[in-house]
């Protein structure tokens, strides 16, 4: 599998990134090295092998449903990028 | 006058409680010799002379009164990864620039909590995502080894590279590091430092910013083993914030140093011998196995044959962990935003100005190998491969109790001599190293010799999952054998 200059322009814009126009070719590139690089794992046989999604097995832990945080709408507002009356403000997202 | 950068943690405590020096003298100590270096090496990101005074006040009262804390009064060097409160925290990225957390790691919460000082945070490749610390936003870190008769500036490594430059440059007496691929581990190799990657979830990830969630693991440097052992440690245990933290009791790693490795069985695993390694670290590596045997250990040649896989399987997991967890670099909620003409458009030049080249490449393989009709292909083939590399160890584990290797295929290489080369002759650097990432099990770097040049090399301990005593003590056998004094000729501030 290979890919190609369009495939790295709707790569881009899945990952919500401007077109890299000035870098598209390096780029198409190095993504082939390295995805002809991970080719090798198609020699190792995988039939019947579980995913493995987690290092160490642990259970996964419960806790009541209660509330434990909470009223830090400053501390959460604190680094927006622009904020005010106590929201966040975005460009224009529904029409 | 005491020379405060030549003193390990254990030094330190100790001078602390014998009122040798105030942890005043020692805070000062360290700033002035941060401030002094921050110009050649370029190690850090923010230096808090203000703080560090402050907090060591503090710890001078409370050991007054009887109540010094596991590591009170020393200074530790912070990664620029952990959230720390209120203090500008940017991952050495651009698209963080001005990012002052309003909540603080549980890892570094564990060290204030236990007396440590801080004083600054260092440099990294940005978002971890390097073996050099060249990619950082404010520019590389330069490590403090130079090869002999040579001022050619070299790598520190990565990413934890300014937390090892600092530290091998006598600057505080223990640094934070995160290792997702080596990122603590190959650093300590070049810079003759000891550096601890315990298993997954012993250090809990909550408030450290993520890279691939199920392969970063927080840990410590070290000048010592023990230094090492006591900052693990301090750092691990059980936290509810973290839902893959590890619930279990904490082991004494401190006591196992010093245990021996009589009777053990170490491993010495063939795959781990590959084409192109400089003589120097064969020999090291067998050296290495001699030390083990001279005090009571058999040595075993054993198998891994998933390792060659473990590197590839990595370049498709952590970057398909990455690019979903860096998604909420969006410039609405925190970090910079550079407007556009539309919400699609503000996202767009966000993150393309914000993250450097190496992150966004990572992001767009990620994004491609989650994509639709190729998530099976790549991603959950990787995913199977993984679970081989665990089984390989579990294997090995069965017949050996601790596995022996190099840590890095090289020791530092000069700042730009990789610029030209392919990204993967950069992801090689962790050959070594990435397998215990994927399995999740302990491993460390222990200084363990010189090349012909005079710059360090590590050995590498690798145990199983949760069995990190057994690693402090073959690290502190090969401490104890190799008498690793170098330390590099100050030519810095």
């Amino acid at each position: 599998m290979s890919v190609t200059q369009d495939d790295v322009r709707r790569i881009a814009r899945l990952a919500r990134i401007a077109e890299p126009a000035d870098r598209l070719d390096s780029l198409t590139n190095e993504l082939n090295g390295i995805l002809d690089w991970v080719e090798q794992l198609n020699e190792v046989d995988v039939t019947g092998v579980e995913p493995m999604t987690t290092p160490v097995q642990t259970p996964l832990p419960l806790r009541a449903d209660e509330i434990t945080d909470g009223g830090k709408r400053d501390d959460i507002l604190a680094n927006a990028p622009k904020a005010e009356e106590g929201f966040f403000v975005v460009p224009k997202s529904v029409e | 006058m005491t020379e405060f950068t030549q003193l390990s943690l254990f030094d330190v405590l100790e001078g602390l409680e014998k009122k040798d020096f105030s942890a005043v003298e020692v805070a000062e100590a360290t700033v002035k010799a941060a401030e002094a270096a921050q110009g050649a090496l370029n190690c850090f990101t923010f230096i808090d002379g203000d703080k560090a005074k402050e907090m060591a006040q503090v710890s001078d009262a409370r050991r007054a009164k009887g109540e010094a804390g596991a590591l009170d009064g020393a200074p530790i060097a912070i990664k620029d990864l952990f959230g720390v409160y209120d203090v500008e925290t940017t991952a050495s990225s651009n698209i963080l620039k001005g990012f002052k957390p309003r909540y603080e790691s549980t890892v570094t919460q564990k060290l204030w909590d236990a007396g440590a000082v801080f004083f600054g945070k260092t440099s990294m490749d940005e978002f971890a995502m390097g073996s050099s610390n060249e990619t950082a936003a404010t520019g590389p870190v330069v490590n403090p080894w130079r090869a002999k008769g040579s001022d050619e500036k070299l790598v520190p490594g990565g990413s934890s590279g300014g937390s090892a430059a600092a530290l091998a440059a006598g600057i505080s007496y223990g640094a934070t590091g995160t290792d997702t691929g080596g990122s603590i581990r190959q650093p300590a190799a070049f810079t003759g430092l000891v550096g601890a990657k315990p298993t997954y979830g012993r250090c809990s990830r909550w408030g450290v910013v993520a890279f691939a969630s199920s392969l970063d693991h927080p840990g410590p440097f070290g000048k010592t083993v023990k230094d090492t052992a006591l900052l693990t440690q301090v750092m691990s245990g059980h936290d509810p914030k973290d839902s893959t933290s590890y619930p279990g009791a904490v082991p004494d790693m401190v006591s196992a140093v010093s245990r021996g490795v009589k009777g053990l069985k170490i491993g010495i695993p063939k795959e781990y011998r590959v084409d192109g390694m400089p003589s120097a670290i064969d020999a090291l590596w067998e050296k290495g196995a001699q030390w083990l045997k001279e005090q009571g250990a058999e040595i075993v040649e054993i198998s891994l044959p998933m390792t060659k896989y473990a590197l590839p399987a990595y370049y498709i997991i952590a970057p398909a962990e990455a690019s979903s967890n860096l998604a909420r670099y969006d410039g609405m909620r925190f970090g910079q935003r550079v407007e556009g003409e539309d919400l699609i458009d503000t996202y767009e030049k966000t993150r393309a100005q914000g993250f450097g080249n190496e992150v966004q490449r990572r992001i767009l393989i990620g994004t491609y190998v989650l994509s639709a009709g190729y998530y099976d292909a790549y991603y959950l083939k990787a995913l199977k491969v993984r679970r081989k590399i665990l089984e390989d160890f579990n294997a090995a584990f069965e017949g050996v109790d601790a596995i022996l290797t190099p840590t890095t295929p090289s020791a530092a290489f000069g700042i730009g001599s990789k610029a030209d080369a392919d990204p993967i002759e950069m992801y090689l650097n962790d050959i070594f190293t990435v397998t215990a990432n994927i399995a999740g099990i302990p491993a460390m770097s222990v200084p363990a010799g010189l090349d012909k040049n005079g710059l360090p090399l590590g050995l590498q301990v690798i145990t199983k999952a949760l069995d990190e005593e057994t690693m402090f003590a073959v690290g502190g056998a090969l401490e104890h054998a190799a008498g690793f004094t170098a330390k590099p000729e100050q030519w810095w501030g």
